[in-house]
């Protein structure tokens, strides 16, 4: 078990330095930052200098290998607009955006599990047409705009939810919403597919032979073998869920990671962004091993 | 591999195609969906020409002109943006750059990854890591922010847009590919092929790749919906298509600041994109069912199902 857990890690170790390397370049080869922070009529000596204090005067392959180096001693660079340390304003953001996607995720796998599972009892019947249609679009909408529309209808017509922002648990509402569209369209899919395959499969008969009731059949029997390809796409939708939290957060002014890294790219904060990256990018990197050790606890013939 | 190849066997001989119709003719949604799609494609295939440039004129008087009036012509059904150009319009003409981009780039993605899936799964030498390294990195990473950064760095512009949306879908098809290929590569006409003296250029060409392109096909079908949505979210942070150019995301994004007293503005395009997506999956859902056997019989025989 810990052996896997190294290994696993040590695999990730590799994909985040390799995604880190790809950002460095990439970020770099968008300009020099001191265009952007300094003052247009300011002199070459002016931005000689603030090249000078960032490191942006030296080669890029030079800059990366300071930047490692520096990464090793846990010194992740400066935010150029902000001026402090960059992980601590990505951590800063961090949280914001956990908050949101655990919240998120747990509501629509909770609600997926029910809705799909029942669908799937009686398939064909008009309750299973119904979530089929409601899920898939689920999973068809565009989340900016179901956020647009969202803010029209609850908070600029009927007033009774805020626009944006953070504070009370109003705020909260529209972005959990928007959030868990497309996870829960796609978990009802795979939940129902799932579902069909094990009502289908001769243990049902057998239990089913014992006299057991329909809930316990469904919710005891066929739900808990169905777990595993749900517990898979969940895994791959919380990663995704990075994607829906940056439009979610860009539209209700969420003061999160998605947001930050957008504000980042745009204002070449090259340090700032690298840090959201280290920082997304070791969360899902924990997140998959997590999946893994959960599959052992589920089935049991998987072992490590 | 089966979904598509029993699709399009069963399709190919005239009866059966009779039957395939029928069977979307009793799924009620699925049929709308291909209805609406089949509407789409005439309407942005054809539409363009017949509007001319009255999507791009700017009409004054028509400024912010609600929907569901005639008083301006047909055009003006959906009503007009802030500079007065009709929204139907728009929609129509917008609808050549939402699908033609994320055509282009799921046609590129396939390709792309068609190929290097050919390669990293039929060679062993040292760039057949090389290439799923590098694939198990994009696919670690939410594709949206690596789009962003991608985008930013090389420019916005169509031609980058359709390449930042292929590269964060080539990993898909790279290791589908790759998978098919580790098997097919041990069966037994490829060592005959081999026997009788094939180069592996000839091998993966003539006997592989197609029998991959079903797969490729299948998924490309499916993901094209998905494509729609990552160009309309980029488009609708600023970061996709630039004006003039216009797609429906960035339709989108420019009624955003007229919200409350003009709500058509951004309402119309984003409905477009949703009807549009659903209908995509609305029929690969309904092929799936058709194309598993222990499924099929839900769709051909649903006036007998007790319901």
């Amino acid at each position: 078990m810990l052996s896997f857990i190294g290994r696993r890690a040590s695999h990730s170790i590799i994909s985040v330095m390799g995604l880190l390397a790809l950002v460095f370049f990439l970020t770099r080869l968008t300009g020099d930052p001191s265009s952007l922070f300094l003052p247009l009529d300011s002199t070459a000596e002016a931005r000689a200098a603030f090249a000078k204090l960032h490191g942006f005067d030296q080669p890029v392959y030079w800059q990366f290998l300071q930047y490692l180096r520096d990464l090793l001693s846990l010194d992740f660079g400066e935010s150029v607009r902000q001026n402090r340390s960059a992980m601590a304003v990505a951590l800063e953001a961090f949280p914001q955006t956990l908050k949101l996607a655990v919240v998120a995720m747990l509501l629509s796998t909770a609600l997926a599990l029910v809705v799909g599972s029942l669908a799937a009892s009686r398939p064909g019947s008009l309750f299973d047409r119904v979530v089929t249609l409601v899920s898939l679009s689920g999973a068809s909408a565009p989340d900016f705009w179901v956020a647009i529309v969202g803010i029209l209808i609850f908070a600029v017509s009927f007033e009774l939810l805020p626009t944006s922002g953070t504070g009370s648990y109003l705020h909260w509402i529209l972005p959990i919403f928007v959030l868990m569209l497309r996870p829960f369209g796609l978990l009802v899919q795979v939940v129902r597919g799932a579902m069909l395959g094990a009502l289908a499969s001769p243990y049902i008969k057998t239990a089913r032979a014992k006299g057991l009731r329909r809930q316990q059949i469904i919710f005891g029997h066929a739900l808990r073998n169905s777990l595993l390809p749900v517990i898979t796409v969940a895994g791959d939708l919380t990663s995704g869920l990075i994607n829906g939290a940056v439009i979610v957060e860009t539209v209700f002014g969420w003061p999160g990671i998605g947001k930050l890294m957008i504000d980042a790219i745009i204002q070449r904060d090259f340090a700032v962004v690298q840090s959201t990256i280290l920082v997304t990018a070791t969360a899902i990197f924990i997140l998959n091993i997590c999946i893994d050790l959960l599959y052992a606890v589920l089935d049991p013939r998987i072992r490590y | 591999m089966t979904a598509i190849l029993s699709e399009t066997s069963v399709s190919a001989s005239p009866g059966n195609a009779r039957v395939v119709f029928n069977c979307l003719k009793r799924d009620k949604l699925a049929f709308a969906a291909a209805i609406f799609l089949l509407i789409l494609t005439i309407a942005t295939l054809a539409g363009p020409p017949l509007i001319g440039d009255t999507a791009a004129k700017l009409g004054l008087r028509q400024r912010n002109l609600p929907p569901f009036s005639f008083d301006h012509g047909w055009l003006f059904f959906l009503g007009a943006d802030t500079l007065g150009r009709p929204i139907l319009a728009r929609l129509i003409v917008g609808a050549q750059n939402t699908l033609g981009i994320a055509l282009a780039a799921v046609v590129f993605s396939m390709l792309t990854g068609g190929v290097l899936g050919l390669i990293a799964g039929y060679s062993e030498r040292w760039y057949s890591q090389v290439i799923q390294r590098v694939a198990d990195i994009i696919m670690s990473f939410p594709s949206l922010l690596l789009a962003l950064i991608v985008l930013y760095t090389l420019g916005p512009s169509i031609s980058n847009l359709i390449i930042v949306l292929a590269l964060t879908r080539i990993p898909i098809y790279l290791r589908t590919t790759r998978a098919e290929v580790l098997e097919l590569r041990e069966r037994m006409f490829v060592s005959a092929a081999k026997s009788m003296g094939a180069k592996p250029l000839r091998i993966v060409v003539r006997h592989i790749a197609p029998m991959v392109l079903p797969t490729l096909l299948t998924i490309a079908a499916i993901d094209f919906a998905t494509v729609i949505l990552a160009e309309s979210s980029l488009s609708f942070l600023g970061l996709g298509i630039q004006p003039p150019e216009f797609t429906w995301g960035a339709m989108v994004a420019n009624g955003r600041g007229y919200l409350a007293n003009a709500w058509w503005i951004s309402f119309w395009p984003g409905l477009a994109i949703l009807l549009t997506t659903l209908s995509l999956n609305l029929l690969s859902s309904w092929a799936r069912t058709m194309a598993d056997p222990q499924q099929r019989w839900r769709l051909q025989s649903l006036r007998k199902a007790s319901r």
